[in-house]
């Protein structure tokens, strides 16, 4: 059974139509690509999937549950997480914080149990600095796990944003431009990031990028977005090459 | 590791205000403190104890509020009111202080979460002014209150004493803008220093938690919170609710403390929410022990000024403005930042030419 | 009748506040700080006028045009040393550094003046208006009130809409830092800024002190806040919001001390205020603001 299945959504701010019949299916442990001109919508999609936006028309349908209208939470819960194209870290918290805070709904224990420092409190902190720091070895943030988020470079901070997501246990994850900002070397380690955490977590990855030395090298899949419309979809290998697409990018 | 950090500073903070109780009782022993001082520690706690917890939701939350003296004046009623009703019924006086200290915060968190829910909505300085609004709506109900007590239970009203309608048992427990007269003094300096731990503890384990997490994260990146399935609405409620719940605290601790309440604009008027803003910001958003010391230094600068009479508000008004530019100018940070360059580069020669 | 009576005032006080709260929606707007001084910048106007008025026996107009002059040297003093610097930093340092100056001017003139309270001559002398034989009587100060704000209103939005240095104002409002490179000189705007709000502010002291002939130095202080609510509850940074905010709290002010009770009113027009705000969030006229994600 396919991890995501979107069907025909659209939504319009103020009579503009800024996402419209959009559809894709994502199979489980797939990394599908999401491209397109600037100002296409694919940021919108993501809003979309994660509840930001209500979609007007269509369903979301993730691993067989509906999710259609559900808010961001509710559909955190359910198991999609995202980072965002202008980095939003909890900057003034440790970078240790960061990824605890999105282990916040798996490690559990009540708000008395924190302040009266009852013996969960410790069990369940220790648990989750264990889960955080193996998270943070990942992405090779180990080392600066006491550093305030803001004082990292900034494709550290882009690689923290993905840690944090992961924390939250997610079915499918989202990237929204991870390479925007990186340098050729800093995008080569990312794309081996992206497919250790594919293989490694046993994820779904849809994610946006204008750098087509990663699409092309990671993404099995990909769906092109113009106007708000798919332009077309499919191998990416088929789809780069395709006429339309070329077009779309470099105009008539 | 960080941890360890944690707990060195947490340490301090409590050696810290221990280290003051000692110091107090020393000079209080040895005749050194003037009567004047002795009357300004229990205060002190009181200041400390609002800098702790306003520090939670201006610092911690990120959510500017000036309503602070709203939630102190309604714990202050509230355990005033339990206190008066109680005298006959519970004789002991530490027991009845307690449980008039849990009224007090159960009643001001109460009002918390019933102002918090509508009002979290908003944001910035539009929470800012709502806030006020709320604080002088409280103070303002409080003075036309009239709450009495007879053989048949509570009369209420919101005209005078007279239109309580009780029989010739009755007692008037709350008179309008006269507010609560003759609660017994139970607070005392230790008390108050008790308190002030106890409210560190609970802001200081709340922040070191998975709870503090979670309003910090809402401080830093709402909509990167909420995409982490952090429930904004619950979590701003909780730390506002705590808050004033230990704001309550520092009421009762005020009511206990002098013999007549009343709800003046001085007592818990906007000017009193603002002046615990100041302690916040003036000791470094966020930075507990930094608004602590503010507290104090603030509160003993108008009294330590007293030799200097008419000019001592004045040279309060100066210092806030210096500081906080001193504190917050890019400029001035820079100009320290140099500074401090030159002290280490003229250690380093000093060393080397040794 | 009274009803009538209560209402005229009740925009007259109006007219005041919205005055008032011009001076904090455009400082708002155009430099984002909630100058917390600026009710204490009324009071200032207040014992200027009180000095050269009462005491030296100067003619009224003459008194308000120092106190407008004084106002405004001391609105543009104030931004330059204590605001000015901590530009660009958050908006709490500058809160609190306003609140500091709010204290310095009210414990200057508490050393000057003292904490009794003043007499003050009003500054309008002209008989009062008598209508409908006499049941419905209006003061020449409500009067001079009503119009002075209609005046300030229609000059200031002229001023803002054809002149250069209004655009300028309205650029710098929209993004500071797209007005820089378009040339526009950010700082001598908020001057201006300041000086404009701190001669309205001494305009608003001759006509509170009028209306209410009592003078301390903590009379700006509560009028002050009431503004600041009116500003908000019109949509601050909002002209018209300003005029209509303004106007709303000084009849609900008047009228529920007249019919319901004068201890709530203030009460009463918080209450109002917080359900405006909870209905619009950013206050009557006030633009909506959507976070892009």
């Amino acid at each position: 059974m396919a991890m995501l299945e979107v069907n025909n959504i659209g939504i319009s701010f103020g009579g503009l139509k800024a996402v419209d019949n959009f559809s894709v299916t994502i199979e489980k442990g797939q990394l599908y690509g999401l491209i397109g001109p600037n100002g296409a919508g694919k940021t919108t999609v993501f809003n979309l999937l994660t509840g930001v936006y209500k979609p007007d028309t269509g369903h979301i349908i993730l691993d067989g549950n509906d999710i259609t209208g559900k808010s961001t939470i509710e559909i955190n819960q359910a198991g999609i997480a995202r980072t965002f194209q202008n980095i939003r870290l909890f900057k003034d918290m440790s970078v240790l914080d960061n990824v605890k805070a999105g282990l916040h709904n798996h490690h559990r224990y009540s708000t008395l149990e924190g302040i009266f420092r009852l013996p969960k409190y410790f069990k369940v902190e220790r648990e989750m600095n264990e889960r955080a720091m193996e998270l943070l070895k990942v992405f090779d943030l180990d080392g600066e796990c006491d550093y305030k988020a803001s004082n990292l470079p900034y494709g550290k901070q882009r690689k923290l944003e993905i840690a944090r997501a992961l924390a939250t246990d997610p079915k499918l994850l989202l990237l929204d431009e991870p390479a925007a900002g990186m340098n050729p070397n800093e995008t080569a380690e990312l794309m081996k990031t992206i497919r250790f955490v594919r293989d490694n977590f046993d994820m779904t990855i849809l994610l946006i990028e204008h750098d087509m030395k990663l699409v092309s090298g990671i993404c099995e899949k990909l769906t092109v977005l113009n106007f708000g419309q798919v332009l077309t979809q499919g191998e990416t290998s088929e789809v780069l090459n395709d006429k339309r697409v070329i077009t779309a990018y470099l105009g008539e | 590791m960080k941890k360890n950090k944690v707990l060195i500073q947490n340490s301090i903070t409590y050696a810290l205000v221990i280290i003051c109780w000692i110091l107090a009782q020393l000079l209080i022993s040895t005749g050194h403190m003037s009567s004047l001082m002795k009357g300004l520690l229990v205060p002190l706690c009181i200041y400390v104890i609002l800098a702790v917890s306003l520090t939670l939701t201006v610092g911690n939350l990120g959510e500017l509020s000036l309503g602070h003296a709203g939630f102190m004046c309604v714990g202050a009623f509230s355990g005033a009111f339990f206190t008066k009703c109680m005298e006959q019924a519970i004789p002991s006086v530490p027991v009845r202080f307690l449980l008039a200290l849990l009224v007090g915060a159960a009643v001001a968190g109460a009002f918390g979460i019933l102002i918090g829910i509508p009002v979290l909505r908003l944001k910035g300085d539009y929470l800012a002014i709502v806030t006020l609004a709320f604080g002088e709506i409280i103070k303002n109900l409080i003075n036309v209150m009239y709450i009495g007590k007879d053989a048949s239970g509570f009369h209420f009203s919101i005209k005078d004493t007279m239109s309580l309608g009780m029989d010739e048992t009755g007692v008037v427990i709350v008179k309008g803008a006269q507010g609560i007269t003759g609660t017994p003094k139970a607070a005392t300096f230790t008390i108050g220093i008790i308190l002030v731990l106890i409210t560190l503890a609970i802001v200081l384990n709340l922040i070191n938690s998975r709870t503090g997490r979670a309003i910090m994260s809402i401080r830093d990146n709402r909509i990167a919170a909420e995409s982490i399935g952090i429930n904004i609405t619950k979590y701003k409620l909780m730390a506002f609710a705590i808050s004033a719940a230990l704001a309550g605290i520092a009421g009762v601790l005020y009511a206990h403390n002098i013999s007549s309440l009343a709800a003046t604009p001085k007592s818990f008027g906007y000017n009193m929410s603002i002046m615990i803003l100041v302690f916040v910001v003036l000791g470094g958003l966020g930075n507990i022990r930094g608004s602590m010391i503010a507290a104090v230094v603030l509160t003993m600068l108008p009294e330590l000024l007293r030799g200097l009479n008419d000019y001592r508000m004045l040279i309060y008004a100066i210092v806030l403005i210096v500081m906080m530019i001193f504190n917050s100018s890019p400029k001035a940070i820079e100009m320290r930042a140099v500074f401090m360059e030159k002290i280490k580069k003229n250690k380093k020669t000093a060393k080397e030419a040794a | 009748m009274s009803f009538l009576s209560y209402l005229i005032n009740g925009i007259s006080l109006g007219s005041i506040y919205a005055i008032i709260a011009l001076g904090y929606t455009m400082v708002y707007g155009i430099a984002r700080m909630l100058n917390f001084a600026h009710g204490d910048v009324i009071m200032v106007g207040g014992f200027v006028i009180f000095t050269f008025v009462s005491t030296l026996g100067l003619p009224p107009i003459l008194g308000i045009l120092v106190a407008v002059i004084a106002c405004t040297l001391l609105g543009v003093t104030i931004e330059r040393i204590a605001y000015k610097p901590l530009r660009g930093t958050s908006s709490l340092a500058v809160l609190i550094t306003a609140i500091g100056v709010s204290y310095l001017l009210q414990n200057v003139a508490l050393l000057i003046f003292g904490s009794n309270a003043r007499q003050f001559t009003s500054v309008v002398n002209l008989p009062g208006l008598k209508l409908a034989g006499g049941q419905l009587q209006i003061s020449s100060v409500t009067i001079v009130t009503i119009i002075s704000c209609i005046v300030i209103m229609l000059g200031l939005t002229t001023f803002i809409n054809k002149t250069k240095m209004g655009q300028a104002m309205l650029a710098v409002s929209e993004d500071n830092g797209a007005a820089t490179l378009m040339g526009i000189d950010v700082n001598k705007t908020i001057s201006v800024t300041f000086a404009i709000g701190s001669a309205l502010a001494a305009i608003a002291g001759a006509l509170l002190c009028s209306t209410y002939p009592s003078l301390t130095p903590y009379t700006g202080s509560m009028p002050g806040i009431k503004a600041f609510v009116a500003a908000v509850f019109g949509g601050i940074g909002s002209i018209p919001g300003a005029l209509i905010g303004g106007v709303l709290l000084g009849v609900i002010e008047n009228l529920s001390k007249a019919y319901i009770s004068s201890q709530l009113s203030d009460a009463i027009v918080f209450s109002v205020l917080i359900i405006v705000l909870l209905v619009r969030p950013t206050g009557i006229l006030g633009k909506k603001i959507m976070e892009k994600v």
